[in-house]
């Protein structure tokens, strides 16, 4: 059998792109979709599910579409994904779905992700139907948290007939979809459709709302009535090198550049109120999806030069495969086995350089990745006048200091079960607040089965209520 | 939406806000602050919670209009409302008795001390309360200071209200008079914090700062607020945003207070009336 090439997605070209906000990818047509689609055997197996941590049909949505059913392909979709539009952008589907489909072996699979956002694009939502006004809901539930675990476990749980609230901290829902992966991914419109269903679903959404500070959760518990709380607050604490030099003005964490961008929209300043630095050379350290996007967007912003500065080989990047081959063609320029030691300074306090020492790989370590090593003496300078800080993120402390009973791991990550039960009665959490930095689909995974054990838990307690 | 109820200048380009946030004023405790953004485009910004009514569910916020967001809000009518505020955000004063506590505020910085005073006295101490500014016209919350010290000293840089010279002048002098003080707490410019620092240091009397380094979101979220205390870094929105003085690097401080000085150069530029977002 020949070689068997997925189709290409169309795309702003690197130039076109590179100075504007825009989607980058521009989705499959109609026609490009059926012939993608048409390469799918149809396999009885179905190796590429075991990939998808949610186990989306996807022979089934794909004869939809080869059929040209994309309404129908979308409501198979979403028997396990909510978000389908989000994750055929953003799902790492090389390491998922697509990694297992048997075409991989013979050439390249089946562009699964593809097909899943043009599905989600074109076909109609097949949501279930709101709850009849005055309908008794099965009960009060408070999600806490905005990102893909809450919204989606809201999403489920209102479609079970409860009464659903989400309190969110920042002014607006969506988590990292909405401060953290910048719009030229994912157009924030698409976040907004997904937020504008769950409404209509009857879902509350509580801005300005943080947990921890405005309530605690045993206060939702005895002063509000609810009787289950999930918990999905993400990893949304930024961490720091500790080398010096890091609060010079022009160092940011990933997470204050992009919510400045994202979220604030100082790309808009000053129509917009809140100012961002660009420089002109800028250094963005490390290279996973969160420094990709930092990266991608400085030069967008107008930055010059834009440097990735990582400690390992590429062979060794986080990242989406597509969003490391978007950064080359756009001009991100790669310090790989490179790593930061000290951040200069001027005499006014800003960034002036940046200080690196080349790494060699040595034997490997715990994460079965080669540890790199300094090379003694091989230290140099980098020209730049902004460093970016993407080397990741913790959990934030405030809903677990708050939370008597809540026990959590040495990271300070809440302790769940694969169902979302926590150490305390009625709590449940899940997503990156449980696993760490992680994936939109593994959050969402998360929501959907809390979702079903708080159905199950608040049928069991009101059972023995009667 | 958070309904602005009442609107009060209190000098010139002071504004005092009484606003509806039930949920905040139901929470808060002195030395905590709200974010908050006047609309779509707006820029997030801190304020302390200087006031708050457990009953009507409103709290008070008393601003200098220095820059566009600022103004912006100034320029809200009671009736209006403000889109965003969350909070109450940060840690609460450690109001404990402690016997003579000294709380000095200079110019704005009145503002978020009036609260910690009225604590402090309500908790058994002997306050002596030192407020300033620059002339008489920009002085505030006299009144209200006075009636929630045991002392109360005023001070200008010109003398046209009270001593003429420094908040730290009064400080000084308690201390060469051998007063025993056992808490300093000071809330305003951050040079005018630095000195009062500077002046307790050598004799080893406890004193509290608030810091007001730029923010964004106020959760822990960003680390734009990270300041070196100790020799270590700390989020002012969630491990503030009181700290030791002591410990404090004035010097890092301030410069990241100025990082978007060009920017606000270039945004007042759209003139007095700043109506570009
Ligand atoms: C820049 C960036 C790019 C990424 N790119 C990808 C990608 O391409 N593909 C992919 O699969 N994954 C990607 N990820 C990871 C992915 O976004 C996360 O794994 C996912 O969003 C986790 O979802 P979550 O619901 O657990 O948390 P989050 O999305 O972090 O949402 C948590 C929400 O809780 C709110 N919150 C926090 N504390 C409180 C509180 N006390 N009270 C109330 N609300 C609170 C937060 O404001 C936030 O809205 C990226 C992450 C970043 C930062
Ligand atoms: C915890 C805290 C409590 C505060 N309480 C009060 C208060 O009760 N009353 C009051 O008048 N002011 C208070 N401030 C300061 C207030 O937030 C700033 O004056 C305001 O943000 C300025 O915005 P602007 O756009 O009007 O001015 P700009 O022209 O944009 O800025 C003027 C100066 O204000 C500071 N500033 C700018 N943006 C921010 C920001 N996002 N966060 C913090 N500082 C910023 C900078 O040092 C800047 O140089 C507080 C600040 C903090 C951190
Ligand atoms: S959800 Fe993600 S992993 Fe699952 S099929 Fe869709 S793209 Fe693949
Ligand atoms: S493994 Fe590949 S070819 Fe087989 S059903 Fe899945 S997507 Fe289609
Ligand atoms: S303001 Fe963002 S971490 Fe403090
Ligand atoms: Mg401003």
């Amino acid at each position: 059998m020949l070689m068997s090439l997925r189709h290409k997605m169309p795309e702003q070209t690197p130039d076109e792109r590179r100075k504007n906000f825009k989607e980058v990818t521009l989705g499959y047509t109609a026609d490009i979709a059926k012939a993608e689609a048409d390469r799918c055997l149809q396999c009885k197996t179905a190796p590429c599910r075991q990939g998808c941590p949610v186990e989306v049909n996807i022979p089934a949505f794909i004869k939809h579409l080869r059929e040209d059913r994309p309404d129908q392909a979308v409501a198979e979709i979403k028997q396990k994904n909510n978000l389908p539009a989000v994750c055929g952008r953003v799902c790492p589907q090389e390491h998922q779905c697509e990694k297992l489909c048997v075409l991989a072996k013979k050439g390249q699979p089946v562009a699964i992700g593809r097909l899943e956002r043009f599905a989600a694009d074109y076909g109609l939502s097949c949501d279930c139907e709101p709850r009849e006004v005055g309908a008794e809901p099965l009960g009060k539930v408070a999600i806490i948290g905005a990102g893909p675990a809450g919204l989606t476990a809201a999403g489920d749980l209102a479609c079970l007939g409860y009464d659903v609230t989400v309190f969110e901290a920042l002014h607006e829902p969506g988590g990292v979809l909405m401060y953290g992966i910048p719009e030229f991914r994912l157009p924030k419109s698409i976040v907004r459709k997904e937020i504008d269903g769950l409404k209509q679903l009857g879902v509350t959404i509580e801005v300005n709302a943080i947990a921890g500070k405005t309530f605690t959760i045993d206060e939702l518990f005895e002063e509000e009535g609810f009787e289950a709380v999930f918990i999905g607050t993400g990893a949304g604490l930024p961490h720091f090198m500790d080398i010096p030099g890091e609060n010079l003005n022009g160092v940011y964490s990933a997470n204050e550049f992009l919510t400045r961008v994202n979220l604030m929209k100082a790309y808009q300043f000053p129509q917009s109120g809140t100012p961002v630095h660009i420089g002109k050379n800028v250094a963005v350290v490390g290279a996973g999806n969160v420094a990709m996007d930092s990266a991608r967007t400085a030069l967008r912003l107008g930055a010059e030069n834009v440097y990735i500065v990582y400690r390992r080989s590429e062979a060794e990047i986080p990242a989406r495969a597509e969003e490391l081959e978007h950064a080359k063609e756009e001009g991100v320029q790669f310090h790989l086995l490179t790593a930061p030691v000290r951040i200069m300074g001027s005499e006014k306090g800003w960034v002036s350089g940046l200080e690196c020492i080349r790494m060699e790989l040595g034997e490997p370590d715990k994460s079965g990745r080669r540890r790199p090593i300094p090379v003694e003496g091989s230290e140099y300078t980098l020209d730049v006048d902004a460093v970016v800080m993407a080397i990741g993120q913790g959990p934030n402390p405030l809903v677990q200091h708050t939370t008597p009973g809540l026990e959590v791991n040495k990271n300070g990550n809440i302790i769940a079960n694969e169902a979302g039960f926590t150490s305390k009665e009625g709590v449940f959490a899940g997503g990156d607040i449980v696993t760490g930095a992680a994936t939109v689909i593994l959050a969402m995974g998360a929501g959907k089965k809390a979702a079903v054990a708080i159905h199950q838990f608040l049928q069991e307690k009101h059972a023995v209520k009667e | 939406m958070y309904v602005i109820e009442k609107t009060e200048e209190l000098s010139q380009g002071v504004k005092s806000f009484i606003v509806k946030a039930p949920r905040i004023a139901k929470k808060c405790q002195p030395g905590q602050f709200i974010i908050l953004r006047t609309d779509e485009d707006g820029e997030r910004i801190p304020l302390t919670i200087a006031d708050f009514n457990r009953e009507t569910g409103t709290i008070t916020l008393i601003f200098q209009e220095v820059g566009c967001s600022t103004r912006q809000l100034g320029r809200l009518q009671a009736g209006q409302a403000i889109l965003d505020v969350a909070g109450p955000l940060g840690n609460a004063s450690h109001i404990d008795k402690f016997g003579t506590v000294v709380c000095i505020g200079g110019g704005i910085g009145v503002a978020p001390v009036y609260p910690i005073a009225r604590a402090y006295r309500e908790a058994g101490n002997k306050v002596v309360s030192i407020i300033g500014a620059r002339n008489e016209s920009l002085l505030i919350l006299e009144k209200e200071m006075a009636a929630v010290s045991d002392i109360l000293h005023v001070t200008t840089d010109d003398g046209s209200k009270g001593h003429k010279g420094m908040v730290i002048d009064p400080l000084k002098s308690m201390i060469a008079a051998g007063e025993k003080i056992d808490l300093v707490i000071a809330i305003g410019p951050v040079v005018m914090m630095r000195g009062v620092a500077e002046v307790t240091r050598p004799y080893g009397i406890k004193t509290i700062v608030s810091l007001n380094p730029i923010m964004v979101d106020g959760t822990g979220m960003c680390g734009g607020c990270r300041v070196s205390v100790g020799n270590t870094n700390k989020f002012a929105c969630v491990d503030g945003p009181e700290f030791d003085a002591h410990q404090v690097d004035f010097t890092g401080l301030m410069a990241r207070q100025r990082m978007y000085l060009e920017h606000e150069k270039e945004e007042r530029k759209c003139g007095g009336e700043c109506s570009c977002h």
